[in-house]
This record gives structure tokens, sequence and C-alpha cells, in this order.
């Protein structure tokens, strides 16, 4: 692993200690004392892959489950020559993506694009971009429930044991349960992965549409739970295995119909009701890959 | 045909202006002012300073005030506004057998040095609705007679030693010392929770959770749920002198006086192999004047040391965990609330997997046929 060298894509962007014009705030909001505390934790979740790192989560203006892990981990992260976008649900343009871009507008003052390929720096909740993330890039999730097996069993002692142990009967169990009661495995996001061949993780939310791109990917990953003040990560061509069996091997949701908008048959597509009958429609849920199919001559609507 | 979800950030823009309308109400009418809020809404200004963990008053009634009267909202400003703030220094600890009291009760002793002080209470208040409140902006002292005068000022008091620091003196009741070496305890704001917490640790998480939350986990151990043959061995309620040690200066000087409340829970305990029977403590503090937070707190302080009594954790009340990690108000309502936000992709994710199974239900009615291959 080449751990020195995972922060490149921030490593060229020094962080000063600067103030954001105007503003009573550090640079990014956060003193630099606890980007410090932040950063370390994100170094020793580097350096044990997929291991939840305790971290002293401070109390971001924004609520809890809103964002505050990523946000903290952008943050700590941030410099001012980073390209930042920020999307939720796969689209720039939804207002908690708004609120957090805004916040950061506000607090660094960087440049900011809905671009993935022009981005260093992407905050995400619930998806991972459509366009391939290239060596350099980080991108920041926001978790809500770090632990995977948490719904299994509450107790965080008992589940931090389990990860020491790497026993993770109960999760099999759960799985082959739902191959017992309904045929296939009932998960379709939060699917659980194996980072590493060593901790079972929560990828967050996404759908598991997502889960083979965090496979083997150029890009940092960094997770933030700011709430359950936890942080994880996943560095630079890690392997990320889906849980499955032989028999019943993990799949990916695929749709019989394309993007309306731009025509794509191997995006995750949104289904949008557009009338009082119920008519669907089904568009990429990531809108800058499907604006930049459309604007390269996809297929109008 | 489609319109796209566009102009989020005109959105927000246009939010935040209505929500200052609607915080101002109809202009017509005087706007309340932070200092009224500070003086005649003090039990609600002190609510958010406890939660908020920052004794301010004035910040505390501004908060209520741009929050308009949300209080979890005010705790989350003042929240907010306190992770900036620099740590100057650690306070000597309070000595609250110096408080000067205000209100002072107890259910164990019917008179004990310094007696009883019932001091401003709703306690005795016959819950009618006083439309003199409604009919006139002043109305001074309306039920006392003519001629009865104010409440004469409070004297300075001489240190007055707490109730369950009498038990002590038979050996009744567990000694709380020091611990050896006096360690700093851990800031919750600035570490994780981690399990199991120690007492020091639980208390701190107590004193910021949520009134309603602590209120109901107190309530269930009345109810069975792991009881704790509870009596009010002390509430005093008033003002104690914050003091600091600089370093350089070699000994304690007093910054300002602060408002608490204090409750002593004394319980019974039969004992067991190592500890003869005695009475066991639970203990309760919170900023300002707020009895309901600061006795329940010494209700659940005391189910939560269950594991020091050998007792069986069986009740909520009893599981760190449980308690601990769903006390906050500020981390329940963002995490409840955030189901507000976008899940349009899980939901996509959700329809597909429903309408899988519904197929596959209508394919094979026949529950013993859902065991095998689709």
């Amino acid at each position: 692993m080449n751990e020195p060298m995972l922060l490149a894509g921030t490593g060229e962007t020094p962080m000063h200690e600067t103030l954001a014009a105007g503003e009573n705030f550090n640079f990014a909001y956060l003193d630099e004392r606890t980007k410090r505390m932040i950063r370390r934790a994100i170094l020793k979740a580097i350096a044990i892959p997929g291991y939840q790192v305790p971290f002293g989560s401070r109390e971001m203006p924004l609520p809890y489950g809103w964002g505050t892990g990523g946000i903290q981990v952008t943050a700590s992260v941030i410099g001012p020559l980073d390209v930042f976008k920020v999307i939720d649900q796969g689209a720039d343009d939804t207002v908690n993506a708004i609120n957090i871009r805004r916040f950061f507008e506000r607090t660094t003052g960087v440049k900011i694009t809905t671009h993935t390929s022009q981005a260093t720096l992407i905050q995400t909740r619930h998806r991972i971009p459509e366009d391939p993330l290239t060596e350099g890039q980080v991108l920041v999730y926001q978790v809500p429930v770090p632990e995977p097996m948490q719904r299994l069993e509450p107790r965080e002692a008992e589940t931090r044991i389990l990860h020491s142990l790497a026993e993770y009967g109960l999760m099999h169990v759960k799985l082959y349960e739902d191959i017992a009661k309904h045929g296939h495995i009932a998960s379709t996001y939060d699917y659980p992965v194996m980072v590493n061949n060593r901790y079972i993780m929560s990828p967050s939310p996404i759908p598991k549409f997502d889960n083979p791109k965090m496979h083997l990917n150029p890009a940092l990953q960094l997770f933030g739970a700011g709430r359950e003040k936890r942080i994880y990560a996943v560095p630079p061509y890690t392997t990320v295995e889906n849980l499955g069996f032989e028999d019943y091997p993990f799949e990916i949701q695929s749709w019989n119909v394309p993007c309306e908008i731009c025509g794509a048959t191997d995006t995750f597509l949104d289904e949008v009701i557009t009338d009082d009958a119920g008519t669907r429609l089904h568009m990429c849920s990531d809108s800058n890959h499907c604006e930049a199919r459309q604007n390269a001559g996809g297929v109008a609507p | 045909m489609y319109v796209a979800v566009k102009g989020g950030e005109t959105a927000i823009l246009n939010s935040y202006r209505l929500l200052d309308e609607r915080r101002r109400g109809d202009a017509t009418l005087a706007e309340l002012s932070v200092g009224q809020i500070q003086q005649q809404l003090r039990l609600a200004v002190d609510r958010v300073m406890t939660e908020g963990s920052v004794y301010d008053p004035e910040l505390a009634a501004l908060s209520i005030k741009q929050a308009a009267g949300d209080l979890v909202e005010a705790i989350f400003l003042l929240r907010a506004y306190r992770t900036t703030l620099p740590r100057l220094g650690t306070s000597v600890p309070l000595d609250t057998a110096r408080m000067q009291v205000q209100r002072r009760v107890s259910a164990t002793f019917k008179d004990m040095p310094g007696g009883q002080l019932l001091g401003a209470t709703y306690d005795y208040t016959q819950r009618l609705l006083d439309f003199t409140l409604l009919a006139q902006a002043d109305c001074d002292h309306h039920d006392l007679a003519e001629g009865q005068a104010r409440v004469p000022a409070m004297q300075a008091q001489e240190p007055m030693p707490r109730v369950v620091d009498m038990l002590n003196q038979e050996g009744l009741i567990e000694q709380a010392p020091v611990p050896a070496g006096d360690p700093a305890p851990m800031d919750l704001t600035r570490e994780p929770l981690r399990f199991p917490a120690d007492r020091a640790t639980r208390l701190q998480n107590l004193a910021r959770s949520d009134e309603g939350f602590l209120l109901a986990m107190a309530y269930s151990t009345q109810r069975g749920y792991s009881y704790t043959h509870p009596f009010v061995g002390e509430i005093r309620v008033g003002h104690v002198s914050l003091e600091i040690a600089p370093e350089e200066l070699g000994f304690a000087i007093s910054i300002g006086d602060m408002e608490l409340t204090e409750c002593e829970m004394v319980n019974q305990f039969a004992g067991n192999k190592n500890e003869p029977p005695q009475f066991t403590r639970g203990y309760g503090l919170a900023f300002g004047h707020s009895e309901r937070k600061a006795m329940s707190m010494s209700l659940v302080d005391r189910a939560l040391r269950v594991d020091e009594f050998g007792d069986a954790v069986q009740s909520p009340a009893q599981m760190q965990e449980f308690v601990l990690s769903h006390s906050d108000s500020l981390e329940a309502s963002g995490f409840v609330q955030h189901l507000k936000l976008p899940h349009y992709v899980d939901f996509q994710a959700e329809l597909d997997l429903v309408r899988k199974m519904r197929f596959s239900a209508q394919q094979m009615p026949s529950p013993a046929n859902l065991e095998s291959k689709p």
C-alpha cells in the first residue's frame, strides 16, 4: 500500500490556516486542532481498511443525520486549491447537496464544480458517481449507521468484539435466512461488503448497483459518521467484495428500459411519477452524467 | 413533460425569509426582546442552558428567540455555538454545600440543620388558569393581600451540609470518595462515548440529555422496570460560586456565580456478599432551576449503577448502551428528521425488490414453494 501518497489529491493543496473572507470562522469552519484530530483518525482508518475508528465528532451547525460526518471529513481534508463537488442521491441540485455546498463555499471559498472528472474532492450521500473516479480524487461518503451489524446486534460493545475476532457468522446467517425466506438476499442498498479480506463494512446506503465501483477503485474513499462518531476508509486499489454465496452470488439491479432523457442503459435509474395516472419516467439518478450525455448527443426526450 | 427538480438554492433562500417572517409574527405587536425572554421565560432558558451545556442565560434566551420557542432547536443553536469555543481552563470542583440556597427540600427528614425552604415552586400551585395574566400585562402579586410585602431579600447563608452527608456520619449510606489521583473526567464533547462508560462519563451524558427522555426512563424505574426504592434525600436550588485556580496564582479565585439545581436520591439497598445493607445514592445536577431534570437524572444514574451492586441488567433504564446512546436530543432529532431528506435512490431499490417479491409470490402462492428456489 502506498499510504504516504494517498492524500496526494489534497496534498497538492496545502492546508493553510486562512480565514474565509468576511466570516469569523477558520478555513472550512473547524479549528486546526480539531482538523488534526480528525486527520489522525482518517490516517488510522486508511491504515486499517474497513475498520471503524472512533473520533471526537463535533457538534456541527448542521443537524446530525444530515451529513455531519462527511462534512467533518471534508473540512479536515479540503484545501484552498481543491475543486469540490457535492451530490445527494446522485444529483448536484437536491436541497441538502446545495446546503452542504453553500456551507463550504462560505467557509472555504474553494472552486465548485458539478463535473465528476474535474472534482478533486467529492462529498456524496447515497451514490457513487457513474463516471469512473481516478487516482488523486477523494470521495467522502456521509454515513448514517457505520456498524453493518447494528440491526442484528444493537450493542456496540458486542459488535466491536465480533469485528476484532472477524466473527461474522451473524451476518452470513442473516443473508442465508433472506434466501430461505425470500429466495434471494433482501438487501438492495447498504449491502454489506468485505474490505481487504478482513472487515465487514457498511458501504453507506448506496444502492447495491454501486457496490462494484468500490472494488479496486483508484480514488481514496473516506466514510464519516458524525452522530455515531466513527470514520473509516477504503484506500485506493483495495479489494471490496460483496457478501454472497456460491449458489446465490451477488447481483446488481438492472432495468429493462433506458434513461428516457439521455438513453443510457448502464446507469442507476430513478423512477419519476409524471401525472395523476401514475405514468412513470425513468431517468439517471446521476444528474451530471446524464447532462454530459445529453450534451454529447445522447437521445433527446 | 417532466420538469427537473431545480432551483433548490432559491428555495432555500426564500425559506430563510419566510422563516424570519413567521418568527416575527404579527408586526403590529411589540417584538419580544432577548432580555424579556431571559427574565420571563427563565425555566425555558434554564433547560436550554442545561442541555446546551453552556451557562449563558443571554445566549440561551437569544437562541430561544431565534428558534421561535422550539427548545430543542434552541439547544441545537447553542451547542453549535459552543463547539467553536476555546477551552480556557478547568474550574475547581463546585462545592454545593456552600450554595446560597433559595429552595431546599428533603423527603427523608422532617427537619435538619439549615431547615427546609419551599422557595419559588409550582409544586403547590393549584393549576387554575390565571386570567388576570391575560387581562393585564403587569399584575404584580395579585394574590397577596393588601399590605403584604414582597418576599424579603435573602441574607447570605452559612454553609449548609448536605442531607446525605449527615447519613454518612452513621455509616448508613455509601460513601463517594474522590477516586485515587482525582483523574480528570473525559469530555464527551471532545471524545466519543465508549462502552462501558464510567460513572463520571454517564453523568455527563445524562446532564446533557433530553429532559423528556430522561423523565420517561426515570418513570419506567418507578413502574417496575428496575425499581430502586428511591427517596429524595435532598433537592437544593441556589447560587454557587464558580472558582478557578490559575497555576500562576496558586490559589482559587471566584469568576462568578451560577444557579444550579442539585438532587441527591437515596435508595434502599439490601446488601450482598461484599456490601452490608445500606442506602445507595443517585445524583442529578442541572443549570438553573430544573428540578424535573435533576430528579430524573438521579433516578437514572442509580439505575445505571446496576453492575456495582451485582444486580442483573434487565430493564432499559439499566442498559448503558440503550440509555446513553439515545439520550441526546440533537442526535435523536437529527436522525429522526433526516428521513425528510431525499431517499429516492434507496426507495427505487426497494420498489424493485417489492415488485420482484410480489412477482415470485404470485408465481408460487404456497409458502412451501417459497422455500425452494424461485
